[in-house]
């Protein structure tokens, strides 16, 4: 089935079997290996991007089904050679450690701070429900959304 | 994990998706935001040979208002529900309900449409809409019809809807005081219990899921409220199919449906 939209702001137009998910599709037919696939049957949050700027799991969506959508993935989160700053914020306070969660952590942080510019801890906390960190212990990954929130409000 | 082969057709009105669930009959299955089915198909839970996408059919979108009722189309998500000023401010029980599914990521792509049709027994959705005597309209290709929430839970993954049929909207009176409570199963977020309270003077409507394959009305409790400081005591009487797994076994989630009937009921 052809399908076409829009990723990292550039056109993409293929023809693929409907069965292959959202997260098959970057991952196999764009190159676009910065979605991980963890669970893959939407438990643990590593395949997240957003579509048109909304955050979702890239393995529990079928790619005919977001045909004609706007999707970012982790690898345009930055601008050129310029991290973003939830990326740089993760950089700086350690919030990552192995990085299999970090893309879909950063994307869904891009989604809590879209819709909330000063969450608390706690809804930091909740907003990554359903992102899986088997490293970090989560401190610091919240620690960096923080951080993030003030980059991006200052 | 790849689901096993299937055709995908995108349907772009009602009446033709009628029409190709009539055609395909057991075959086909509907596809709203695929938060239950995609992950059932990649599992062989479900294996439809012809996938009906309905998600991009419009009018099944919207959130309005009929007289002292509000009309919620099939394809709200959860996040739609959560961000409605309408719903927050004349069906809050609903929003605060919404709130509590699954992430942010699956609140982004479920629907209400699809959670009722799916009827997981786990699911929160199901109390409020018994609590609340919303009312399910469904069309196919007999026509029309309406069918009250308490007849159109039958059982686990079961409900009163006919083959070719859809549910195009969800119609609930407006709820000034109602409450939901839920135990989540730490895991996955889905209700180990939940139960919904819609309170009107001395009368309450209690709506309880997780603890029967079918969701239910706890109408002993409802009967037992004006009367009696311990109406939630009654939270499971009559019911003969407690679900039991390795989170909850039958003792302790009929402990827990009393327990939560009694918050819902002092909330
Ligand atoms: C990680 C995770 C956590 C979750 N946590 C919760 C939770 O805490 N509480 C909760 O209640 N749910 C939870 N869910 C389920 C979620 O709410 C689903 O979105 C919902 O159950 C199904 O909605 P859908 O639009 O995704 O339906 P789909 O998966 O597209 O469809 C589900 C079923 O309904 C049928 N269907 C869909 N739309 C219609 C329609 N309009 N008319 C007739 N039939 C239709 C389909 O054919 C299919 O059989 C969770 C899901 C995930 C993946
Ligand atoms: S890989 Fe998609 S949620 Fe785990
Ligand atoms: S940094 Fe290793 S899983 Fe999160």
């Amino acid at each position: 089935m052809q399908i076409s939209m829009t990723i990292n702001g550039k056109e993409y137009s293929h023809d693929i079997e409907p069965r292959i998910s959202l997260a098959q599709y970057l991952r196999e037919n764009l190159n676009l290996t910065g979605t991980h696939i963890g669970c893959d049957t939407s438990g643990c949050g590593a395949c997240t991007v957003t579509v048109d700027g909304a955050a979702a799991k890239a393995c529990t969506l079928l790619a005919v089904q977001v045909d004609g959508s706007e999707i970012t993935t982790i690898e345009g989160m930055a601008n050129g050679n310029e991290m973003h700053p939830i990326q740089e914020a993760f950089k700086e306070n350690h919030g990552l450690q192995c990085g299999f969660c970090t893309p879909g952590m950063v994307m869904t942080a891009a989604d809590i701070l879209k819709n909330n510019p000063n969450p608390t801890d706690e809804e930091i906390r909740h907003g990554l429900e359903g992102n899986f960190c088997r490293c970090t212990g989560y401190h610091n990954i919240v620690k960096s959304i923080q951080h993030a929130a003030e980059k991006i409000n200052a | 994990m790849i689901p096993a082969k299937f055709d995908y057709i995108k349907a772009s009105s009602v009446s033709e998706a009628i029409g190709l669930l009539e055609k395909h009959g057991d075959d086909a299955k509907l596809l709203s935001g695929g938060h239950s089915l995609i992950p059932a198909m990649k599992l062989r839970l479900s294996r439809p040979e012809v996938l009906i996408d309905i998600g991009g059919i419009s009018g099944l979108n919207s959130i309005s208002e009929d007289g002292n009722e509000i009309v919620i189309g099939a394809n709200c998500t959860h996040a739609d529900i959560v961000n409605s000023d309408r719903i927050n401010s004349d069906l809050n029980i609903l929003a605060q309900t919404a709130k509590h599914i699954g992430d942010i990521q699956v609140r982004n792509r479920g629907t209400i449409g699809g959670s009722l049709a799916h009827a997981d027994p786990a699911a929160d959705y199901p109390a409020v809409v018994l609590a609340c005597d919303a009312k399910i309209e469904v069309e196919g290709k007999g026509g029309k019809r309406t069918i009250p929430a308490t007849e159109f839970f039958l059982g686990i993954f079961t409900t009163a809807l006919a083959e070719d049929e859809i549910i195009t909207a969800i119609r609930f009176p407006k709820v000034a005081n109602g409450n939901y409570q839920k135990f989540f199963q730490s895991a996955s977020r889905f209700a180990v219990v939940g139960v919904a309270a819609v309170k009107d003077g001395d009368s309450v409507k209690v709506g309880v899921t997780g603890v029967s394959g079918t969701p239910y009305r706890a109408t002993a409790v409802e009967n037992a409220y004006s009367g009696s400081s311990d109406a939630a005591s009654h939270a499971v009487d009559g019911i003969d199919d407690l679900m039991s797994d390795h989170f909850a076994d039958e003792e302790y989630r009929a402990h827990l449906a009393k327990v939560m009937v009694k918050k819902a009921l002092e909330a």
